[in-house]
């Protein structure tokens, strides 16, 4: 793997703290045995380790462990968190395959700062791919302590034992066996993993690979499965905070004396940060509604129009991501040139369930509750808001209501810290609609500008690819072209002062869209100016042997019959590769002239992941990739004036409903042999590119913003005439 | 410059039903059937349902949102209507009947719409799972045998951000069928 697949490490400046000792925890957990791992050697694990390092007082040498319990069973302790993606069933498929024992058997204790050590945090489609690898090591040595524990037991060479299902047991002779509970039971063995044992090949996987369903579906149907918001003590205070109406807003007075004559209200002020606190929040809503605050606002110059033109402006030196051959060159033999600007808005996370904390302080250590995807950040956060050492703070992971990147910030958590110091009472801070979106840190508006030229006969002889603010993962394109360059100007987060109105963050598959709408779209022009269809075009300009692979794939399923577009059928065509993972996208739309409605009938998508962990699972994600993306395809961009927020709720911030769903069909390819690849990302890819391309198809429209909205469409059919 | 409405549950653009301007809340007596059981309580008439049943009943099954009755994740039953409960007034259930997520298994054994959920794998975070499984039944209890559009129309105001909409249909049909046998 080289770096440039991890570019999303460089979310955040993450800093590393303590955990619960090692004393402290056999303390706690009492006998068993106990694996602890060595960090791994990939780009991921060393920039842990780096990070890690920061911190004298956190342990360096393991990230993860598990627990083979005195009854036979197996704790998985992991920082990661489940937010829906489904790792709480495949990451205990790996272990148990790789443990022999029943994945009944195996539970998993996730993003809990004081049980579990130190992580960077989920995203990046890197749970799989970076973490797999070492809980499966972690798991191939307790199975080798059980079985020389084993061989003690039974007095038997190593060698003739084998285990199954939590079982130990002679080759020569089945009875003769022993289980881990018996060899476990008032042990403490503790490993430490300095090298990796061998792990099993691919083919004796017996959990690894199987469609299985998710382990946590049980609680989530019945209504049991907590989340942040949902941990209530009876002492708890609700916290309703004054908020500002704009980003730019300076807090100039305020009155809380209307609200101060509630009945049971609090009011904390700490600065600029005041709240109210009630024992129910809609009381302290209403309280909050009494609070006059008078704000200065500067003018508002950039809106969701003129924000495109802005970004060009401010736009820093551009860095050569890729380049090969000679553009003058490539420009010179071209026969057909086109040139085009894409643009995409800024898109908002917007999970269902709304960022949440709740934080309790007993004695000098507080806990909190968070819907987060970085339980240890917000850790660190907290302990410098609160001036605690950061073993006192404990961060606790329930569910986590969706995350898709914008749960990797989380302002909430302090606030709620803040507020449980300041009223010694706990606090929970949930976020209403409005300030999920006024807080988000939104996928960027993004402009990309590409030039690339074609021959008759359909071989692209130039691409000159310059991206503004999207970001570098997915620029680099990976067609056969000899003369091309690939220019990123500005990352897709963390622009430099004065470039983003609000914050801008990593949103499912950070770059990656806006990069493959704007590529696969410039693709299709070529086709079609060529004569050409656009999935002969593709495959007759690809040397790429997987990503042949997939577009074949996916054609064969969709029933692919050649034509050069527009063809009046509404198909288009997407591919690209995302987290190591390889994807190819056909879909139908129908296009309404007069509403300029877009209706996606059918999608059809190809998948080379490696080998699959859960299939199961990564169906269920790629159908939810597929799904999701139709709103930045279609409806989502965040409306805005200066530094407000104009989106407040779902009713003008649409996202995808039933009724635009669909028929999906997915289509794996068989890669067991290669390692897994990221899976919660990949698929949300080309959405954007081929729902345009399909529009083209069908209407002879080159839509080339997102969203596609019906005004857009309108319009463009207006300017075809 | 006044304070904007981020922060209350408003709706987004006017003010609608607005439980602010309310000087004083109205203690009432409200008694009404819940999961089968009695309840009786002394509370804020206005207060809405979602926070009665999330914070002074403990029933956190039921989830916030949107607050203003757009995404479906407070949906619960009242007298068999999928109500939104963010914007359902305590004082409104007396005398009726309530039906949350946590009210519809049977000794132990799941709904088949529960059931149908959990074999699709029809959601992925879960947050919305508790509104979507509440309407889904209302929905056939007054059509029992749907069609997908019927579906699709009975569950459009239930919002989804994982992308499991094409599930949960799957889960719908398969729920409906197993009712109709069961019958």
């Amino acid at each position: 793997m080289k770096n440039k697949d991890y570019l999303e490490l460089d979310f955040y400046d993450i800093t590393a703290l303590g955990w619960l000792s090692r004393r402290e925890f056999l303390k706690i957990f009492g006998g068993g045995i106990i694996v602890f791992c060595s960090l791994g050697d990939s780009f991921a694990l060393q920039e842990e380790k780096r990070q890690r390092g920061m911190r004298p007082e956190a342990p360096a040498d393991f990230n993860a462990y598990l627990l083979v319990k005195g009854d036979g069973t197996v704790a998985c302790f992991t920082g990661k968190i489940e937010m829906g993606q489904g790792v709480i069933t495949s990451l205990a498929q790996m272990l148990a395959d790789e443990l022999d024992v029943t994945l009944d058997s195996v539970e998993m204790v996730m993003g809990d700062t004081d049980l579990c050590p130190w992580d960077m945090g989920t995203f990046g489609s890197m749970t799989t791919r970076f973490f797999g690898p070492e809980l499966r090591a972690a798991a191939a040595e307790a199975r080798s302590v059980l079985i020389e524990l084993a061989a003690e037991y039974l007095k038997l060479p190593a060698s003739r034992l084998e285990a199954k299902d939590g079982v130990i047991f002679d080759l020569k002779n089945k009875k003769n066996q022993v289980t881990y509970a018996q060899l476990t039971k008032g042990k403490k063995i503790e490993r430490h993993l300095e090298k990796k044992p061998p792990v099993k090949n691919p083919s004796e996987f017996t959990i690894v690979g199987q469609p299985l369903l998710r382990r946590d579906s049980h609680l989530k149907v019945t209504g049991q499965a907590k989340y942040a918001g949902d941990t209530l003590f009876p002492e708890v205070l609700h916290a309703k905070i004054l908020r500002p109406p704009s980003h730019d807003a300076k807090l100039k007075s305020v009155d809380v004396s209307e609200a101060e004559k509630i009945e049971g209200v609090q009011i904390i002020r700490e600065g600029d940060f005041i709240a109210v606190l009630h024992k129910y929040p809609d009381v302290a809503e209403k309280a909050l509604a009494k609070i006059k605050p008078q704000f200065d606002r500067p003018a508002a110059i950039l809106d969701d129009k003129n924000i495109f033109e802005h970004l060009l402006k401010v736009a820093p030196q551009g860095e050569i991501a890729a380049q090969g051959g000679n553009l003058t060159e490539g420009e010179k033999v071209a026969q057909n040139i086109v040139e085009k600007k894409y643009l995409n808005s800024y898109v908002a996370h917007a999970p269902i369930e709304p960022h949440a904390a709740t934080a309790k302080i007993e004695g000098d250590k507080i806990t909190v509750w968070v819907s987060t995807q970085r339980p240890f950040g917000d850790k660190d956060e907290i302990a410098q808001a609160l001036g605690l050492q950061p073993q006192n703070v404990r961060v606790i992971t329930p569910f986590v209501g969706g995350g898709f990147g914008g749960k990797t910030s989380n302002r909430q958590a302090v606030e709620a810290a803040r507020l449980a110091k300041l009223a010694g009472k706990p606090v929970q801070v949930a976020w209403t609609r409005a300030e999920e979106f006024f807080y988000d840190t939104f996928r960027p508006a993004a402009v990309v500008e590409i030039k690339s030229g074609v021959m008759n006969s359909g071989k692209i002889v130039l691409w000159d690819y310059r991206v503004y603010f999207a970001g570098q993962r997915g620029a680099e394109q990976f067609y056969d072209i000899p003369n091309h360059r690939t220019t990123v100007y500005g990352s897709g987060w963390r622009g430099a002062q004065g470039t983003h109105p609000f914050s801008t963050g990593a949103w499912r598959a950070p770059s990656n869209n806006t990069n493959t709408f704007a590529r696969e779209s410039q693709v299709d022009a070529m086709a079609s100016l060529a004569g050409i269809d656009p999935l002969e075009f593709r495959l007759m300009n690809l040397k790429d042997s997987r990503m042949i692979r997939v577009l074949k794939a996916a054609a064969e399923k969709f029933g692919w019959k050649p034509a050069k577009a527009p063809s009046g059928r509404g198909l288009g065509i997407s591919c690209g590769t995302d987290a190591g993972t390889y994807v190819a996208h056909i879909a139908e739309v129908e296009v309404d002239k007069n509403s300029g409605h877009v209706q996606v009938k059918r999608v059809v998508c190809a998948q080379d992941m490696g080998l699959s962990i859960n299939p199961e699972g990564a169906r269920i994600q790629m159908e939810g990739c597929i799904t999701m993306g139709l709103g930045y395809a279609l409806t989502e961009e965040i409306h805005f004036k200066g530094r407000e927020i104009l989106d407040l709720n779902f009713d003008t911030y649409e996202i995808p409903r039933f009724s635009w769903t669909p028929e999906i069909e997915t289509v794996l390819i068989d890669a067991k042999d290669s390692p897994p690849q990221g899976g919660g990302e990949p698929a949300i890819i080309c959405t954007g590119g081929v729902v345009a391309n399909a529009v083209y198809d069908a209407a002879g429209l080159r839509l080339l913003q997102l969203p596609m909205t019906p005004e857009r469409v309108r319009a463009a059919f207006a300017a075809k005439g | 410059m006044t304070l904007t409405k981020r922060g209350y549950s408003e709706n987004s653009r006017q003010k609608k039903d607005n439980p602010v301007e309310k000087e004083t809340a109205m203690i009432e007596n409200i008694q009404f059937r819940l999961n089968g059981r009695p309840v009786s309580l002394s509370v804020d008439g206005d207060r809405m349902l979602l926070l009665v049943l999330r914070y002074e009943l403990g029933l956190t099954g039921t989830k916030f949102g949107c607050g203003q009755g757009f995404c479906g994740a407070c949906t619960v039953l009242v007298n068999n209507e999928a109500v939104r409960s963010c914007q359902y007034p305590v004082k409104d259930i007396n005398g009726k009947e309530v039906l949350t997520i946590e009210g519809l298994s049977k000794n132990g054994e799941l709904h088949p719409l529960q059931k149908a959920f959990i074999e699709h794998d029809a959601l992925q975070c879960g947050y919305c799972t508790s509104g979507m499984i509440i309407n889904a039944y209302s929905l056939l209890r007054k059509n029992p045998n749907p069609t997908r559009k019927d579906i699709i129309d009975g569950m459009e105001g239930n919002l989804c951000r994982c992308g499991t909409y094409i599930r949960i249909i799957a889960a719908i049909q398969t729920a409906a069928k197993e009712m109709r046998g069961a019958k």
